[in-house]
């Protein structure tokens, strides 16, 4: 019972106190560079609610939605390829193993090359940086589909598009849904990155801009903003997950309790 | 990012289970892997040379590795590896240090894992970059931003499976442990940490990759010395034969960290039952 | 109808080698309901899926009315021991029974009538909406069973369907199947390493050698139907039956090592076109 109760409240204690903490730890600070919470927020309202969020976070979620958008399609539908054919994974695998490994800011320089500084520059390069995880991902899932549900699919005369649909995807549901988790959190890093990079637009860009213009308190609000949104944007993607994988809950949690 | 997937394979059939299929005869070995890269590579060699692409963007792919070769036998080249594997090998080291034993006290602790773990949910999906312009202020722009940077994002990729490798330990080996007298920290050592291992493994590589990408791109943004800076230099100064040069040495780089710590982790774990390759 | 000449299975090639059927000749009767019995380890289930058309025989052919099996028959139907794995999780158990009818483009609600009906027939008519994952291990083989009827299938083969559901549950199940094959004009070859539930089930016995198997002998089973498993398994001719293809089984398992040809005669008794002699040479 008590055991209980804790695991309620000790979360929204602890919360309550770091946040109590940092307002009134930092109320009456003369930093310059750590100003006080309360101000932050004040700052935070004047800017954010909402003429900079219509200019400023729209374009950077939108950058971010494309191109994770565009790399989970692209993914899962080269890695459905890959997966069912051999030779054309063999074929492909020193390349895929090459791209995937570069680390993904690496290729900011080349996409400010070949896309410039606009929207499909962003695009492109979340997009590309969020394919290797998923496409793998999807490859490993593919491949994992049990024989004995591979057999029933033809014993059954279960084939073409269908298998695909009904007994591939759903199968492999749950390792992509893992590589897709990997690419939104490189989704992120790339959305704030490129941002800061060349852009005129986007709350990477804001911050930096704050920063490099000693505007303290700005740079501080839109670090809030990125750790908000951050979380909120897994959050979501969470409880996408959780509808889509319900019954992958519920399977293993039954053949846990089997043993 | 994510904790590695838990997820487990489903044991594969009987032996050729798959017999029977393979009808088409396949080139040996090596040899489709092998035509394929060379394809790729001459297919960019003539787009750029028939102008199919503009050469300012995609110069042919042998006066990339013109460059490249060029970059080798460059000492400054490798001062620039140097640095970026600095600030990697550092970063992930302090990640490690700081993570493992973090990831202990919360993972045999429930009650403390209890109170802080809205902290951690919530400052872990935060991108790390976010904090570059709070780095410079704080640091300043030299090598000890980078690591901070790489450190704080390679933190978080180990904490959590260390956090759920030490609470997936067996219920009936730490009895066991215990009916052996063993103490706690020899459960701790003997029993808890082993079974935690695994998941630190595939945590490490994972939190290595990371630790480069922030490396790099602290060197990308700040101005770091590194090859990050030096990529983008050379895109500045309208060198792509050497941008495109320097982004391959950067993926070998890449690539070679995580077969090495593959290849480590394959000596330490071979005894692990469950062990197996995550896609991540 | 369906038929084995002299079909064999070996895996690898070179000197890797490794026989896991010898030579199997036999016929299935159209209506039968027919038990393939061995010892474990023996090549039942490499057997079944060259009968099913899931492997390819390395020799020899499987004939369905006279044509030749190269894949899965469209009127065959096949529930698989791992019912766990046979089912998908990540449908209910309605969507699970109707998928191969959307493979074959039955109308929606000619699909609903028969998943439907075929819950029913084998006792789990509420349970259309559960997921497999919900359900006990005898249930979820029902499903398979389920699934299987209402596919409508000539022959319905069975790869140790109980072997993994207690005995309770098993003899239930045995006693659907019975009940089945008198309500469906349905051949069914039902594949199981336990004597008893081949002797309680089936009019015919084939009763599998060691690795690599070959057929030892054809048991014919002339107990009266319906079958009881209290009556039937009383009779003393159940126990004669039993002790028969038990001594066979045993007999043929102290016998010569893999790969070597055994030379056991065919017993007398046996029919047609038994016991055949392994062929040691690949």
């Amino acid at each position: 019972m008590t055991g209980r109760w804790l695991r309620v409240t000790l979360p929204v204690v602890t919360t309550v106190a770091v946040l109590a903490a940092w307002w009134f730890g930092s109320l009456g600070t003369e930093s310059y560079y750590f100003p006080s919470l309360r101000a932050i927020m004040d700052r935070f309202v004047e800017v954010w609610l909402f003429d900079r969020f219509v200019t400023d976070a729209l374009p950077s979620l939108w950058r971010l939605g494309a191109g994770f958008g565009i790399a989970v399609v692209a993914g899962v539908g080269l890695g459905l390829l890959l997966g069912l054919s051999a030779s054309w994974r063999r074929a492909t695998e020193p390349i895929v193993e090459f791209l995937r490994a570069i680390p993904a800011t690496a290729l900011l320089p080349f996409a400010l090359l070949v896309f410039g500084i606009g929207d499909l520059m962003k695009v492109a390069i979340i997009a590309l940086v969020c394919l290797w995880p998923v496409l793998l991902n999807t490859i490993d899932g593919v491949r994992g589909l049990d024989h004995t549900l591979a057999d029933t699919a033809r014993m059954y005369q279960v084939s073409g598009a269908r298998r695909l649909l009904s007994v591939v995807l759903p199968s492999a549901a749950p390792q992509i849904m893992a590589g897709a988790r990997t690419s939104l959190s490189l989704a992120l890093i790339l959305m704030v990155t490129s941002e800061m990079v060349a852009s005129t637009s986007g709350i990477g860009f804001f911050v930096l801009d704050a920063q490099r213009g000693f505007r303290i308190l700005d740079m501080w609000t839109g670090i809030i903003l990125l750790g908000v949104l951050g979380y909120l944007v897994n959050l979501v993607f969470t409880l996408v997950e959780r509808r889509l994988l319900r019954w992958h809950a519920g399977a293993r949690a039954d053949t846990a309790s089997a043993r | 990012m994510t904790p590695p997937t838990t997820t487990t394979r489903p044991e594969h059939a009987g032996p050729g289970t798959r017999d029977g299929r393979s009808g088409r005869p396949r080139l040996p070995g090596a040899a489709l892997p092998a035509v394929t890269v060379l394809g790729v590579l001459l297919l960019a060699e003539l787009v750029s040379r028939l102008g199919v692409l503009p050469t300012r963007y995609f110069p042919p792919a042998s006066e990339m590795f013109v460059a490249l070769a060029g970059q080798v036998v460059d000492p400054s080249f490798w001062v620039s590896v140097g640095q970026t594997l600095q600030g990697w090998g550092a970063g992930l080291g302090i990640a490690v240090l700081l993570a493992v034993p973090v990831g202990l006290a919360l993972g045999t602790v429930p009650l403390l894992y209890t109170a802080v773990r809205p902290i951690v949910e919530f400052l872990r999906p935060i991108p790390s970059v976010a904090l570059i312009p709070l780095v410079v202020l704080a640091i300043g722009t030299g090598a000890a931003s980078k690591v901070f940077l790489a450190a704080f994002a390679a933190f978080w990729q180990l904490l959590i499976p260390v956090i759920y490798g030490v609470r997936d330990t067996d219920p009936v080996a730490r009895d066991t442990g215990r009916a052996f007298r063993l103490g706690r920290f020899g459960v701790l050592r003997w029993i808890v940490l082993p079974a935690a291992v695994p998941y630190l493994a595939t945590g490490l590589r994972i939190a290595s990759a990371t630790a480069l990408i922030l490396a790099v791109t602290a060197e990308l943004v700040i101005g770091v010395p590194g090859l990050g800076g030096a990529i983008n230099l050379a895109r500045s100064a309208g060198a792509p034969d050497r941008m495109y040069a320097l982004i391959i040495a950067t993926g070998l780089l890449g690539w070679g960290l995580n077969a090495a710590l593959r290849a480590v982790e394959r000596r330490v774990l071979h005894w692990h039952p469950s062990h197996r390759e995550a896609a991540a | 109808m369906l038929e084995l000449r002299s079909v064999s299975k070996t895996y690898g090639s070179g000197a890797g080698v490794t026989p896991a059927i010898g030579e199997v000749s036999l016929t299935v009767r159209p209506g039968e309901f027919l038990t393939v019995v061995g010892p474990s380890g023996c090549g039942k289930t490499t057997l079944l899926k060259c009968m099913t058309g899931l492997l390819r025989p390395t020799s020899g052919e499987v004939l369905l009315d006279g044509r030749p099996v190269t894949g899965p028959p469209a009127d065959m139907a096949l529930v698989f021991q791992e019912y766990g794995r046979s089912l998908m999780p990540w449908s209910t158990v309605r969507k699970n029974i109707m998928l191969p009818l959307r493979a074959r483009r039955v109308p929606r609600p000619e699909r609903e009538r028969r998943a439907d009906e075929a819950l029913a027939e084998v006792g789990l008519a509420g349970f259309a909406d559960h997921y497999p994952w919900q359900l006990s291990g005898g249930m979820q083989q029902r499903v398979a069973i389920a699934r299987a009827l209402a596919y409508r299938p000539r022959i319905l083969v069975m790869d140790e369907p109980f072997a993994s559901v207690d005995a309770q549950t098993r003899a239930d199940l045995e006693d659907l199947v019975l009940r089945i094959r008198e309500a469906h004009d349905i051949t069914i070859v039902f594949v199981t390493h336990d004597i008893d539930e081949s002797v309680y089930l089936s009019d015919r016995i084939a009763v599998l050698g060691p690795s690599p198997t070959s057929v030892r002998e054809l048991v014919e089973v002339d107990l009266p139907s319906p079958r009881d498993q209290v009556a039937t398994k009383r009779l003393a001719e159940f126990g004669e039956l039993r002790t028969h293809v038990y001594r066979r089984i045993r007999r043929d398992e102290a016998g010569s090592p893999p790969g070597v040809a055994s030379t056991a005669a065919p017993a007398p008794g046996s029919a047609g076109e038994d016991a055949e002699r392994v062929g040691s040479a690949s």
